[in-house]
């Protein structure tokens, strides 16, 4: 089976600047793709060529086997939602969504019968004859989400559509599109600068920076193996810690030597590593550093560490130290006795360590 | 083939009125400086001999006037329409109850054909029966107001009637402009106890630069193009006491038969516009194109 | 910070009472000053000559006659002809509709290009089509004049509106394209996607939501049109001249006595279309009028 989606040596170029650098994806029927990264780094570029709205450069897109490069939008079988949803303004709901069909010419019953189809699935029966001005922003969206449903495409794509609602709607609309996913067995490619959208949505996360991949992987894949340095800190909330150390190769493995100010190196050690430059960055996640009192594990390496700041979260408690020179947050458990100012013993996971090139980011592990 | 023709539409719907513009614009300026510089007559030559119709034309006592009077006229024209208009616009900022009705009566001038202006003003100002003998017959003897028919005063008759067409809109872009100050720094001013007056001066009218400058433009435009008015109320007189240069180009044109002079002087008006206009427009569609 | 307002409320009350009424007084006598013109207009016009000369400019006609009126519209003197404005009425009627129908529907069309479908050069295009505006149009007087004889379009009406569509195109180009810069471009996005045309995203989507500008540009064309003389008196015969150039006859003709009243008539006449127009639709007419030149 073919993927459903294949992109190969995309480039885009805008007059003499590099929007996309030689990108490379694909995905399979059903899966969930999301574009992420910070603004600017091509991912809405990327989904409108995707889409046939924007010309590339070089490179082929295939969808469903069929190379769709040259292909006018209306005719690669796929279907939109926009982040400020699009909604013809002057239609009502049903002529919104029946709009496409009756430029291409589908019989009027038909048309009827899908409407009916979408407004049923997505609750917006009772909506059908208002105009876009009278909906709330949730409401919006499902009427652009039907608008896409009714064209029973071969792949959704999704610009951005949460970013303009508040918190608490976004993420119920988050639950909703996720459970529409699960519920059609559609492919989709979602675009978002929210990485905490991204993983709890995703079967499949690119991240991009400046027109390039980083990487390709499952959530998973992404938040415990970062491929680089901006990866690593770029998913995850909070973000992962990236301490600087020099490296000591030995009999048993590597030892890292973190300095610290006012107080003699933090030393770590790792048996399965054969070998790394002398200088890396080491990856660790909040939750990965522990309370040593109220954790327990053989194979956690305790250090001795001066606490500066204490934040209480409700479930979590974090702890700010500075190792290596840099801020590192520990994510503690609510009944941790950690004070600030005061020392304490903590645990380091180094079974979840991550490795990275002082100079290239790359990851090294 | 269809394809084609649906990818380039835009351009195929945009081409017309650019090549209309083109050649009904770009072409006949091109064609009137060609004119210019040849020694037409009744019909035109096309044979270059040089500018010796814009040496004519300055050598000409009657494009003399033509050119001061527009200085004259569009000085005080733009200077009191401006501030006429901002002082109109000030006033009824003021939160007036009757305001739509006030800016009512202050912009239906622009709504009147400059034939119309100059004819009831031309009537107003008439010597003998006029403004003039309605003050004498006040009981003001001596009063005199014959400014129309003297010829150096003449000219500031034609500003008086401008003025009164043409203030009223400039007041409608000033309120514009002194509404869309941000209200919130006109509340801190005045929670930091600033003095009406002085927040005007200090806050308001410097963040007013852009409306300014669309006034002045605008104004500067119609000073230019002042041909309908002058017309009307003076027909260029008394003599070519009240000449602008549009006038002046018209006579030429179709009453002398001089098509090089009439060339030549619609030339300068042409470079005295583009002097003006070109740097604003570069200006604004700069900062337009998003 | 000056504390006299709560030292002496009754001073402030009074201070700001006064200037209250100062500034009315003021706005009423600037109201007057261009109320003014007007009302002399329409009370010459109803009085009879022997009123006019002995009585005085501003005071209301002790006898309303109507004969002026009658004569403006009628019989005035335009020339060799006395058929009174009523011809030349017409005349402006016949150039004017379909002049401001055919520049506001092709400024529409093209308005929509420049601020939806940009491509290359569109920009430029537009800034050079802009530019056309401002020129002063003595400088197209002449050649125009050429090809209107050339064509065979010298002194008709169709060649007076052929003039005004030409001249116009960039100024309601200008108000469309302003107005459809503000729709979100994902619009024409989504349309794309549901398949729809060029031609279909106008009609559907764009022309439905155009009232508004449409409103605009219709009031300011007219009166562009409507109260033109430059073109009229440049490109007319005395058969196809519209008001305003007949009403420039009327007015200074020089045979004959000097019928201020009929005159003062005439004007108002001529005036009367675009002074309905201002009040009944005024504050679209200010809309256009502020649409190119304030910012934002």
């Amino acid at each position: 089976m073919s993927p459903i989606l294949e992109i190969k040596n995309l480039n885009k170029n805008y007059g003499p600047t590099n929007i996309l650098n030689d990108v490379n994806a694909s995905i399979e029927d059903g899966e969930f793709l999301v574009l992420v990264g910070p603004s600017g780094c091509g991912k809405s570029t990327l989904l409108n060529c995707i889409a046939g709205l924007e010309p590339i450069t070089s490179g082929t897109i295939r969808i469903s086997g069929r190379d769709m490069t040259h292909v006018s939008p209306k005719d690669r079988d796929i279907a939109m939602v926009f982040q400020s949803y699009a909604l013809y303004p002057t239609m009502s709901v049903a002529k919104n969504i029946t709009f496409g069909m009756k430029v291409r010419g589908i019989e009027k019953a038909e048309q009827d019968v899908k409407l009916a189809e979408v407004a049923h699935l997505l609750q917006i029966e009772t909506l059908l004859d208002r105009r876009p001005a009278q909906l709330s922003g949730g409401q919006r969206q499902r009427v652009a989400m039907g608008r896409a449903l009714v064209r029973n495409p071969k792949l959704f794509l999704f610009d951005e559509p949460l970013s303009n609602l508040d918190a608490k709607l976004r993420v119920e609309m988050r639950t909703e599109i996720k459970k529409l996913h699960q519920n059609l067995g559609a492919s989709m490619v979602y675009v978002t600068h929210d990485q905490i959208e991204a993983m709890t949505l995703a079967t499949k996360i690119v991240v991009m920076k400046g027109g390039m991949v980083q990487q390709i992987g499952s959530p998973a894949e992404i938040y415990m193996r970062p491929a680089n340095l901006f990866v690593a800190d770029f998913m995850g909330s909070p973000a992962m810690n990236l301490i600087p150390a020099r490296v000591n190769m030995n009999g048993k493995g590597a030892s890292f030597t973190i300095t610290r100010s006012a107080a003699p190196p933090l030393v770590l050690h790792d048996e399965n590593i054969k070998s790394l430059p002398d200088n890396v960055v080491l990856g660790l996640r909040p939750e990965d550093i522990g309370d040593a009192s109220l954790r327990k594990g053989r194979k956690l390496q305790i250090s001795n560490c001066h606490v500066d700041v204490v934040e209480p979260a409700g479930a979590d408690t974090y702890v700010l130290m500075t190792l290596g020179g840099v801020e590192v947050t520990a994510r503690l458990q609510a009944e941790t006795a950690a004070q600030r100012g005061a020392n304490m013993e903590f645990t380091f996971n180094m079974a979840k360590a991550s490795y990275f090139d002082a100079n290239t980011g790359e990851r090294l592990n | 083939m269809m394809e084609w023709m649906e990818k380039q539409m835009p351009k195929l719907v945009l081409a017309p009125s650019f090549a209309a513009s083109l050649i009904f614009v770009y072409g006949f300026i091109g064609w009137t400086a060609w004119v210019s510089l040849t020694k037409s007559k009744l019909l035109p030559r096309y044979d270059i001999v040089g500018p010796i119709q814009y040496q004519r034309l300055f050598d000409s006592p009657r494009w003399d006037v033509a050119l001061s009077n527009l200085f004259v006229f569009g000085f005080l024209f733009i200077v009191i329409s401006m501030l006429l208009g901002l002082v109109l616009a000030i006033l009824l900022d003021q939160k007036i109850r009757t305001e739509g009705v006030i800016r009512t009566i202050y912009l239906y001038p622009m709504a009147l054909s400059l034939i119309v202006t100059g004819t009831a003003w031309k009537w107003i100002l008439n010597p003998g029966l006029g403004f003039e003998a309605m003050v004498q017959s006040w009981g003001w003897d001596s009063f005199t107001f014959g400014w129309l028919v003297d010829p150096d005063m003449a000219i500031y008759t034609v500003v008086i009637a401008g003025v009164w067409q043409a203030s009223g809109f400039v007041m409608a872009l000033f309120l514009a402009g002194l509404r869309s100050v941000d209200q919130e720094i006109i509340k801190a001013a005045q929670v930091d106890g600033i003095p009406t007056w002085r927040i005007y001066s200090s806050i308001i009218l410097p963040s007013m630069a852009a409306v300014f400058l669309s006034a002045f433009i605008v104004l500067a435009h119609l000073a230019i193009k002042s041909f309908d008015l002058v017309i009307a109320l003076t027909g260029g007189g008394p003599g070519y006491a009240t000449d602008l240069p549009a006038t002046y180009m018209y006579t030429m044109a179709f009453a002398r038969g001089d098509i090089g002079q009439a060339a030549s002087s619609a030339m300068v008006m042409m470079m005295v516009v583009f002097a003006i206009v070109v740097p604003y427009l570069y200006s604004e569609l700069r900062a337009r194109n998003d | 910070m000056t504390n006299s307002s709560i030292t002496n409320p009754l001073r402030e009350m009074m201070k700001r009472f006064v200037l209250r009424w100062l500034l009315y007084l003021l706005l009423c006598t600037f109201a007057l000053y261009y109320m003014m013109p007007l009302f002399v207009m329409i009370t010459t016009s109803l009085k009879n000559l022997e009123e006019i000369r002995t009585g005085s400019l501003m005071s209301l006609p002790r006898e309303i006659t109507l004969a002026a009126w009658s004569t403006a519209w009628s019989s005035a003197c335009t020339g060799i002809q006395c058929e009174g404005l009523r011809p030349y009425f017409w005349n402006s009627v016949l150039l004017a509709v379909p002049a401001v129908l055919i520049s506001t529907i092709i400024g529409a069309i093209n308005g929509y290009v420049v601020a939806q479908w940009r491509f290359k050069l569109s920009n430029v295009l537009f800034a050079l089509m802009l530019f056309g505006c401002f020129i002063p149009f003595q400088v197209v007087l002449l050649p125009m004049a050429r090809v209107l004889g050339m064509t065979g379009l010298a002194g008709s009406i169709s060649g007076l509106i052929f003039v005004h569509v030409i001249y116009g195109i960039g100024f309601t180009t200008l108000f469309f394209r302003n107005y459809y810069v503000t729709i979100p471009v994902e619009l024409v996005k989504a349309a794309k996607v549901d398949g729809a045309s060029f031609w279909r995203i106008f009609f559907s989507i764009f022309l439905p939501l155009s009232l508004p500008i449409i409103v605009v540009t219709v009031i300011w064309q007219f009166t562009q049109i409507w109260n033109d003389f430059l073109f009229g008196v440049s490109f007319s015969q005395a058969g196809t001249q519209p008001i305003t150039v007949a009403l420039n006859n009327i007015v200074n003709s020089t045979t004959g006595v000097k019928e201020y009243n009929v005159d003062m008539a005439a004007a108002i006449i001529a005036a009367l279309p675009t002074l309905l127009v201002y009040i009944v639709a005024g504050k679209y007419f200010i809309r256009g009028l502020t649409a190119g030149s304030v910012k934002g």
